[in-house]
């Protein structure tokens, strides 16, 4: 029995201790740490390797081996030896295919499931399937360095994600978790979990800018620190820029220098890769290093190193901007910034960093530990081992969240950088008459329309009670849990008819990943407003005409039929205007036309209704 | 009566304190629960009571309630490594037997 050493006066009682883990799930490493005697640590396996890399190797004989052992297979058996699987976490069909493209494995479908599965030689798996066994990895090595007496099985882990991660993604890393067999007391932004272990949180209050530069991501946030607790301002960044596309462009340069032209061999891709990453991790220490390519040496620098990887660093510099624009500071109002990730060895980025924030960032934590050394405390603390703990994370939604409504335009719900967790209500309604049913369509995105936004989900609301239309009131709940899960209900509020989902989404996102999507909204801005203009119109001559059609016929006999003929020929112009016109303008024009001629018939239909009501009553009961 | 650390258990002890950032020292002590009667205490000390006996270590105070000291005289604190685990070990003289899971004892 060993003891780890408690705050005062909370000394756990046998068989109460918890054993939680933190867990930092990267692209190119994973990191497991927890909290012994009040103080983070990093766990290391037997042979003291404490960054596992993200492998999994599948074997002929139906064996997996994971991390290090692993990595021994990437040269020798690529196809069976999966890299960067979060890449395509959460991801689609389409993705992968593109994606794929510089990945040596062999993508297959299965029928409806939407979803890539990978070919391996002990069968097919899906990203997280295979993203389990990481985990799995992970947690048994937690096992072995914690399990004491009573206690050896973890009581919950918090597993970090990048900020910029959206619901799919989210919930494919809490379903490989559960596959895993493990209890996830919280998913946990990356970001935000750097800030932890740095004891941000210790500071009375302040601004923090963290870098997140890691193998496959990019992230940055922008938290708010005031009364110990953390707010998340904004976050930004880029899910397909790390370490990896460093790699990769010091390769390119390699064959350009070498005019290499042909295509390399899945093994040679590989090789030279490890070569491009060993030059640029010399290089964090010394000036210059060489790389051996076909039997010739290519001498790399700091400065041609800085040159190569420019544009991939000033695409980073470009989200710090946004995320500072996004949070409405600038660059000098930040008081810190925290470097994350391998990848911000690098000098050059070291360097864009300090010169954008004006100062130097903080970069004394192990940058490849510091979130599973933050996501640790965070679970020390849900676990329930620090009771009086008072330290609450607040993250934000990284992307808007909303319904379609008619005209194929999208109606938010949640705005983006809410913080969470959240729930948020909207009354909508019927758009025919005795319409009993409702499409709920649940998106996900900045844009106006449908189309440019990501679909989530789909349900339909039934057993609404015939109503004329306008008259049902459905309420819409958008509830976000602290993981950044979401859960929809839809409730007509005069028949009490419910119905609600659980965001399982539908992995079908094409290549436009979440940056792009936000970036879009912003280049889009003006196509948004006419397109919304226009479809809005539409709408509204749609209306019109949906309700003209049965006045004129239960009381086309309070028209001429020259009256009548007006009104026909209106409406149909209106009908052409509503399918052809470009302008908003336009159909507004044709609506108009078509509420003057029909203004004289309202009113009589409004006599004739009132009359009709009016007839065999006597003054005093109407005066009542 | 006295109470002793291993050389490996006061460098443990003393690296908590220093990253900790505060306190005087470590509580040893039993308290009444467990599955065998009495179980170990361990904890940072920020506050010395009047009655508590403390024992110097060089860089900071081993402290001991009265009532805790006379299940506890003649114990040493070690600092062991099982495997992947690590953790603080009482080695007491006074107990007789100790619960299957280990966290608990008698005397």
């Amino acid at each position: 029995m060993l003891l780890q050493i408690s705050e005062p006066g909370q000394s756990a009682k046998p068989h109460e201790r918890k054993l939680a883990i933190g867990i930092d799930l990267g692209t190119s490493n994973s990191v497991v740490a927890t909290v012994r005697s009040g103080e983070p640590v990093v766990l290391a396996d037997e042979q003291d390797n404490s960054i596992c890399p993200s492998l999994v190797h599948y074997t002929a004989e139906g064996g997996v081996v994971v991390g290090q052992a692993a990595s021994e297979k990437l040269l020798s058996d690529p196809a069976n030896t999966i890299n960067s699987i979060k890449r395509l976490m959460g991801r689609g069909v389409e993705d992968s295919a593109s994606l794929g493209q510089s990945l040596p494995y062999t993508f297959t479908e299965k029928e409806g499931s939407g979803v890539p599965y990978i070919s391996t030689v002990a069968g097919e798996f899906s990203p997280i399937e295979i993203s389990s066994e990481i985990l799995k990895h992970l947690a048994a090595l937690g096992e072995r360095s914690l399990s004491s007496g009573s206690a050896s099985e973890l009581d919950g882990a918090v597993i970090t994600v990048p900020a910029y991660f959206d619901e799919a993604q989210r919930q494919a890393t809490k379903d490989a978790a559960t596959l895993a067999g493990l209890k996830v007391l919280r998913l946990l932004n990356e970001p935000t979990a750097a800030a932890v272990a740095y004891g941000l949180d210790k500071q009375a209050e302040g601004l923090i800018a963290v870098y997140d530069l890691g193998g496959g991501t990019f992230d940055v946030s922008i938290l708010r620190l005031s009364k110990g607790v953390f707010e998340v301002l904004s976050t930004g960044g880029d899910s397909a820029l790390g370490g990896d596309d460093f790699d990769q462009a010091i390769v390119d340069w390699v064959l350009n220098e070498s005019a290499h032209a042909k295509t390399l061999e899945p093994v040679e891709q590989r090789a030279l890769l490890l070569k491009a990453r060993d030059a640029k991790e010399q290089l964090a220490g010394s000036h210059s290093t060489t790389i051996e390519f076909n039997n010739q040496l290519f001498e790399l620098n700091r400065e041609t190193l800085a040159e190569v990887l420019q544009p991939l660093i000033s695409r980073s510099i470009k989200s710090c901007r946004r995320a500072l624009r996004d949070a409405d500071i600038s660059a000098e109002d930040v008081d810190n910034v925290v470097l994350v990730g391998g990848s911000t060895r690098t000098l050059a980025v070291r360097e864009a960093v300090a010169n954008l924030f004006g100062q130097e960032p903080l970069s004394d934590l192990d940058p490849d530990r510091v979130v599973a050394l933050g996501a640790a405390i965070q679970a020390d603390i849900l676990v329930g081992n620090k009771p009086d703990s008072d330290m609450l994370l607040l993250d934000v939604i990284p992307l808007s969240l909303g319904i379609e409504t008619m005209g194929g335009l999208v109606e938010q719900i949640i705005s983006r950088n809410t913080a969470i967790p959240v729930a948020k209500a909207q009354e909508f309604t019927t758009f025919k008459d005795g319409q009993t049913a409702m499409a709920v369509h649940v998106l996900q995105g900045e844009r106006d329309l449908v189309s440019a936004c990501r679909s989530l989900a789909r349900f339909e609301l039934r057993g609404i009670p015939p109503m004329v239309a306008g008259a049902a009131k459905i309420r819409v709940v958008f509830q976000v849990d602290a993981d950044g899960l979401l859960m929809v209900s839809a409730e007509e509020l005069t028949s009490g008819v419910k119905t609600s989902v659980d965001i399982k989404p539908s992995y079908g996102l094409a290549d436009d990943d979440i940056s792009r999507m936000l970036q879009d909204s912003f280049s889009h801005a003006k196509d948004d407003m006419k397109a919304r203009a226009l479809r809005e119109q539409q709408v509204e001559a749609e209306r019109v005409l949906e309700a003209l059609v049965p006045a004129l016929e239960a009381d086309g006999d309070l028209l001429s039929e020259q009256e009548r003929q007006t009104i026909v020929q209106a409406m149909e112009a209106l009908l052409q205007t509503r399918q052809s016109a470009e302008s908003p303008r336009d159909i507004e024009a044709a609506i108009e036309v078509v509420a003057q001629c029909t203004d004289d018939f309202a009113a009589r239909r409004m006599d004739r209704s009132i009359k009709s009501a009016l007839a065999g009553q006597n003054l005093d009961d109407i005066d009542s | 009566m006295s109470l002793t650390m291993t050389a490996s258990a006061i460098e443990h002890v003393q690296r908590h304190l220093d990253s900790r950032g505060k306190g005087v020292g470590i509580r040893v002590g039993v308290q009444t629960t467990g599955c065998s009667g009495l179980s170990y205490v361990l904890e940072f000390v920020d506050d010395v009571n009047p009655e508590d006996n403390t024992f110097d270590q060089g860089g900071f105070s081993l402290v001991v309630d009265p009532k805790s000291l006379a299940y506890l005289d003649g114990t040493e604190l070690d600092f062991v490594k099982e495997g992947l685990n690590e953790g603080f070990q009482f080695n007491n003289p006074n107990a007789k037997n100790a619960c299957g899971c280990g966290e608990s004892f008698h005397v």
